[in-house]
């Protein structure tokens, strides 16, 4: 305690009526309570709390979200909103493979998971080239900002530019299905497409419905400071890809199958697939790729990239090369 | 502005669309083949793994008989660290001794050896040592299967929630290597995993391409290097993603 307030208390103790330093001290406590109001309130007023579903506003702020438990509001105030009427950003832990329960519902949770992973075994009928599921939605589907399960489940029913329509769930499955693995939509029900319904269920269990959880999608990457351009793409391809993605974008087999995925090429998504947009390729590369080396590529070196890869030759997009 | 020209959904001209040309295999593959067939024929001195198998028995001037440290079969030897051999992608194997001779790559036994041999001898002797049976799952030694648990989960799965991918994603699967540039690491005894994991932390190891190998230590922590460098001794059991 400093000297000079010693003082003033022990002044305190020998005047018995009103002071003219309680003045003071009243104003003082009076600022000091409003400011403790008044702080946390405009940060929930920048989180637009308003707008979450009346059973998790009540959720104050955990320290970090648990696996499966009701979200805590994400506290990044300045994160970017995204389109559409929900701008709500909320942040969400997945459950962790080993939580996966027993008996039928396990066992189809387990086997949406095996697709996920290896859809190559698990899904051949319905793959048209040499890619897996996970290899784009990266730790089992569930990493943030590679388009994770968790995330994309309680956003459907939702309209989809793609095709003009409201598309389910299952049927924003079907869509990698036919572009992204160049194959062809396993049947509405099948056991595919309900093993990876269940499977992305149990991963987005107790993340609310209709609210943008932070990390779903790709990241929308800032524009670059220069229009994306294949040859600058090049050079920075070959020097951080080439290693593992082959300097022809083919990819590094081990035992016919591919350790590394293609890039491009006939074993890659075909042109109607979502990376094929650079927008979409950009904000992956630069999120995720060198692989463990996520976020160490510029912005400029992640649309470049974006643009040399998409500059090849790949299957054709079943849209068009059907008329 | 036009920069979402890869949007469908956006109405920019078609002119400034990226060109996607629907794919056209074969034709050059052919050439490819022939290319290399003529590359191969024109080598003019191809590595000699008998030489270099000679050089594993026998050594060279200035250099110890590799078997000495690395066993008779490059299995290498756990008590001591020293690092498995038979197996390795060949690639990985020359550029490991290019780099002890460099001084890329920091060992006070194998950088003289390395300096010791040859251009010649040391594509010879990464060539017989890749020669030799690798590491496999079903030919793992009766040794005691590793746990699962920790080791096993940053083996299969990594820890995405500080960035760290599987080791197996790079290491292949089962971690047995991805050839040319990713070496196995299943049958490496744990001694030898630990001091690189460790040596890459202190900064004293640095010869990875990219610096790959470096993002992937500086993420772990202590109780992960010494798990993971256990199960990788013997990965056998429980080494598929579970
Ligand atoms: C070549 C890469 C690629 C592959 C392989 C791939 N996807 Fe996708 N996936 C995408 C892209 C790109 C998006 C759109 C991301 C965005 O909107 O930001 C997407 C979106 C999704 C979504 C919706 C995400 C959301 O939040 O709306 C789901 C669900 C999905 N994919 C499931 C799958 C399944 C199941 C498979 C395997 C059958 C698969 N994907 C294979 C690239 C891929
Ligand atoms: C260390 C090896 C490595 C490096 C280096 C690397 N990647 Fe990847 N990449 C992978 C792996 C492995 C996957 C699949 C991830 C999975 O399945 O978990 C992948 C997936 C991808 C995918 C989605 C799958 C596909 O086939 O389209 C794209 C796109 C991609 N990488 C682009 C790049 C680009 C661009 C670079 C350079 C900036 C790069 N990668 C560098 C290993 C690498
Ligand atoms: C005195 C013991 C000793 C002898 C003899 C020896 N080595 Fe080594 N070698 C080592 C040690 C110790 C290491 C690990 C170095 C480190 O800690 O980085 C090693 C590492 C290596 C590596 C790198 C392995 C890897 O996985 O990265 C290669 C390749 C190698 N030695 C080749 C040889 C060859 C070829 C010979 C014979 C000409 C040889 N060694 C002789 C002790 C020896
Ligand atoms: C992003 C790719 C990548 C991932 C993921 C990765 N590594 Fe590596 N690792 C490499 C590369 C590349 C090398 C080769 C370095 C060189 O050429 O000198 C390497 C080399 C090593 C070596 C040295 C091997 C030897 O014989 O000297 C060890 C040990 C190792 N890694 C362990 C691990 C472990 C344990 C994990 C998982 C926790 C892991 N790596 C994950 C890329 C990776």
């Amino acid at each position: 305690m400093s000297n000079g307030l010693r003082n003033w208390l022990q002044s305190q103790k020998h005047t018995r009526g009103f002071h003219p330093s309680w003045i003071l001290l009243v104003v003082a406590a009076t600022l000091v309570v409003a400011g403790l109001v008044w702080i946390p309130a405009s940060l929930v007023a920048k989180t637009e709390y308003d707008r979450l579903p009346a059973s998790g506003a009540a959720a104050a702020r955990p320290p970090a979200a648990q696996p499966g438990n009701i979200p805590a509001v994400n506290e990044r105030p300045g994160a970017p909103a995204r389109q559409g009427p929900r701008t709500l950003r909320v942040a969400f832990s997945p459950p962790q493979a080993d939580a996966i329960p027993g008996g039928e519902f396990g066992a189809a949770v387990r086997l949406g998971r095996n697709i996920f992973n290896d859809t190559q075994t698990y899904a051949r009928a319905y793959v048209g080239n040499g890619l897996n599921c996970v290899n784009c939605h990266l730790d089992e589907g569930r990493k943030a900002d590679s388009a994770p399960l968790w995330a994309a489940f309680g956003m459907f029913p939702a309209y989809r530019e793609k095709n003009h329509k409201v598309n389910s769930y299952e049927e924003r499955l079907s869509g990698c299905f036919r572009f992204s693995m160049n194959g062809k939509a396993p049947p509405p029900g099948s056991k595919e497409l309900m093993a990876l319904m269940s499977y992305s269920y149990w991963m987005a269990q107790g993340a609310p419905i209709g609210v943008e959880l932070a990390g779903r999608g790709y990241p929308k990457l800032k524009e670059p400071p220069q229009p994306p351009d294949a040859q600058r793409g090049k050079i920075v391809y070959e020097a951080q890809c080439a290693l593992c993605h082959g300097a022809d974008g083919q990819g590094t087999r081990v035992g016919g199958r591919y350790a590394f995925p293609p890039l491009w090429g006939k074993d890659s998504f075909n042109a109607g697939a979502g990376m094929t947009r650079i927008r979409n390729a950009a904000g992956f590369i630069h999120a995720n790729m060198p692989l463990g080396k996520g976020g160490t590529l510029s912005v400029q070196q992640a649309w470049d990239i974006a643009r040399y890869m998409n500059s090849h030759a790949r299957p054709p997009d079943p849209r068009t090369a059907r008329s | 502005m036009c920069l979402q020209a890869d949007d469908m959904s956006t109405n920019c001209p078609p002119s400034r669309r990226a060109p996607v040309r629907p794919f056209q295999g074969g034709g050059r593959s052919a050439w490819r083949v022939l290319i290399a067939a003529a590359l191969l024929l024109s080598a003019p001195a191809r590595a000699d793994p008998r030489a270099g198998a000679a050089l594993a028995r026998q050594g060279a001037t200035g250099a110890p008989a590799c078997m000495a440290c690395h066993g008779a079969r490059g299995e290498g030897q756990a008590a001591a660290g020293f690092p498995r051999l038979a197996g390795q992608p060949q690639a990985y194997l020359l550029k490991q001794l290019e780099d002890f001779a460099s001084g890329q790559r920091k060992s006070p036994q194998m950088e003289p050896i390395a300096r010791a041999l040859g251009t010649r001898q040391r594509r010879d002797a990464a060539e017989y040592y890749a020669s030799l049976p690798a590491w496999s799952a079903e030919a793992a030694p009766a040794a005691p299967p590793s746990p699962a648990g920790l080791g096993a989960r940053l083996a299969t799965r990594g820890n995405w929630d500080k960035g760290l991918p599987a080791c197996f994603a790079c290491h292949g699967r089962d971690g047995t290597g991805i050839t040319p540039h990713f070496p196995a690491l299943s049958g490496q005894p744990s001694a030898y995993t630990r001091a690189q994991l460790k040596a890459w932390q202190a900064g004293t190891r640095g010869n990875d391409p990219q610096g790959l190998m470096k993002s992937v230590a500086d993420r772990m922590t202590d109780a992960e290097v010494d798990a993971v460098s256990l199960y990788l001794e013997n990965p056998a059991s429980g080494g598929r993603r579970p």
